[in-house]
């Protein structure tokens, strides 16, 4: 690896440690992230000379400190500074002196409380997701907007606008309490799942430009789960991203279009994160404390257990579908709960379980696409067409839109045998 | 004389490599595995999943399962097993039947990811 492949890896994962201590030093996001951006500079002059510190984040914090101090004099020279006993001056010195006090007990909450305040309930889901791949992961403002398909000026004003709502909403950096670190951690696990989600959802000509952010999101979760290492939801929530995830290069053909779960080349599955994903959500059902992410991961493993698609337990995912409508009724849920149950128990109960969904899913697309999905196994093809017809509609990426049409195709052709036949 | 070879890094560090860049650098271990290979000097070896794949099974009476690695300083690391079961429990009930016949101390439990049976050394 090259030095500077090397330093960019070391920055990256050193990051949300030495943020977070910073944050906790100057009590202000602008100044801890301007603080760390000096450290990175001077790394990146420094490490190549030198050789690479033995803890990156020591150093960086340290230096980040330091540089803090300084440009707060310089710009303030009669405001307060912050207690600056520890602060050293001589950069060199500056590994071994700190290495011994970060003993990592501050650790844990530094990073907590990095991501607490990007889940401050106050910040819309947009921004929460905004403000986190800005600060905890360290993307740029650039990267981000392009992951979003935004404008450069849209993204930087949205981050502006969290870092103010954080401001004003008067965050406390105080290290939380135990109860408010429980319901809290819901929203971190809730945020890191949306940012993962953005990246999942795009479409072919777009997945390999958001793919970033599904990775982002799986390290965030390892990194949570880390922090909290018996979460069985946390081990879910990873497991899921995980086995998600690993389908990633099979899930879009050549020209961008939508490949569906069983008909994907299933060697191209990545193995290393369905070993990861499988030995994670085991490891959790373990504690028996079962949680919507759970569940959903043991969805996600039925299906990569499967080496072929008829293989696919899905009897076992009826069930879990069925326990996750509990957990989490939602008709969406439910959905995707029918195409188990048109495997078990054939399309027509599956059609009367989705037919009740109808006025609250009337603008989903999926909804259609699955509707007339059971309607052509029923051989109700008019049906069927209209139902495709209100798909393509409604589809939120060309993907979508031509993968209906796909079926829309074949109900042509098989509707028109004779027809074909004849023009030959 | 046989010996074994541990393998630390941060982990956090290993994890931010982007896909190209781990294969790159298997590749090269891969060169001087090779090597040792041809010499029919090499064993198994293994890459383990991250930590947070991992539990610890405390040999205290009754045994004690946590998640999570091995955190202590205090002991050191004496031998290990690489044993086929069928998931997390199966492994834990191995570890159970070891500490049964050497209590004290404590394993931790690491599924493995990558596995070459070597076999090259005697």
């Amino acid at each position: 690896m090259t030095d500077s492949a090397w330093i960019d890896a070391a920055l990256t994962s050193a990051r949300p440690q030495a943020v977070g201590a910073l944050l906790r030093y100057f009590r202000n996001l602008d100044t801890a992230e301007e603080a760390f951006q000096n450290a990175c500079l001077r790394a990146l002059k420094s490490w190549p000379q030198n050789g690479p510190p033995r803890d990156p984040a020591a150093w960086l914090i340290m230096v980040g400190r330091n540089v803090g101090i300084d440009d707060i004099r310089r710009n303030r020279k009669q405001a307060p500074l912050p207690d600056d006993d520890q602060a050293i001056s001589d950069l060199d010195d500056a590994e071994d002196a700190i290495a011994e006090r970060l003993d990592g007990s501050h650790y844990r909450d530094d990073i907590l409380r990095l991501l607490f305040i990007c889940c401050h309930p106050d910040l819309p889901a947009t921004q929460q997701i905004a403000l986190a791949l800005r600060i905890v992961s360290g993307l740029s403002v650039k990267q981000i907007a392009r992951a979003f398909l935004v404008s450069e000026a849209a993204m930087e004003q949205r981050i502006t606008r969290a870092k103010a709502r954080v401001t004003e909403a008067n965050v406390p950096f105080e290290t939380p309490g135990a109860v408010e670190r429980s319901e809290r951690l819901a929203a971190v696990a809730a945020m890191v799942y949306l940012i993962f989600n953005e990246g999942y959802s795009a479409s072919g000509d777009t997945a390999e430009i958001r793919a970033p952010l599904c990775e982002e999101a799986i390290r965030l979760a390892r990194l949570l789960l880390r922090l909290f290492q018996s979460e069985p939801e946390i081990m879910g929530l990873t497991a899921l991203l995980l086995l998600q995830h690993a389908r990633a290069d099979a899930r879009f053909d050549s020209e961008g279009a939508l490949i569906l779960l069983e008909d994907q080349d299933r060697l191209q599955w990545n193995q290393k994160m369905i070993a990861e994903g499988l030995a994670l959500i085991d490891k959790a059902m373990r504690h028996h404390e079962s949680g919507p992410y759970q569940v959903q991961a043991a969805i996600a493993a039925l299906h990569a257990r499967a080496e072929k698609p008829e293989d696919t337990d899905w009897k076992q995912i009826d069930l879990l579908y069925g326990t996750l409508e509990i957990m989490q009724p939602s008709p969406v849920v439910t959905l995707n709960r029918a195409v188990a149950v048109s495997r078990v128990r054939g399309p027509q109960a599956a059609l009367e379980m989705i037919e009740p969904l109808a006025p609250r899913l009337s603008n989903y697309f999926h909804f259609f696409g699955v509707r007339g999905a059971f309607l052509m196994q029923l051989d109700r093809n008019d049906e069927a067409r209209v139902a495709f017809d209100r798909a393509i509609a409604l589809a939120n990426t060309s993907a979508e839109a031509a993968h209906i049409r796909m079926h829309l195709d074949r109900l042509m052709r098989d509707s028109q045998p004779r027809d074909t036949k004849a023009g030959k | 004389m046989l010996y074994a070879i541990l393998c630390y890094h941060d982990e956090d560090f290993v994890g931010s490599w982007t896909q190209e860049q781990d294969a790159a650098v298997m590749k090269k271990l891969a060169v001087v595995q090779d090597k040792l290979a041809r010499q029919g000097r090499l064993g198994p070896v293994a890459r383990l999943l991250p930590t947070t794949a991992a539990a610890t099974l405390r040999k205290d009476d009754p045994p004690l399962v946590l998640d999570g690695p091995y955190a202590e300083t205090k002991e050191q690391l004496l031998g290990f097993y690489l044993v086929e079961c069928e998931n997390l429990e199966g492994a834990l009930d191995v570890a159970r039947d070891l500490g049964a016949a050497n209590p004290g101390g404590a394993y931790e439990i690491r599924p493995v990811g990558m596995y070459a049976p070597g076999g090259g050394a005697t």
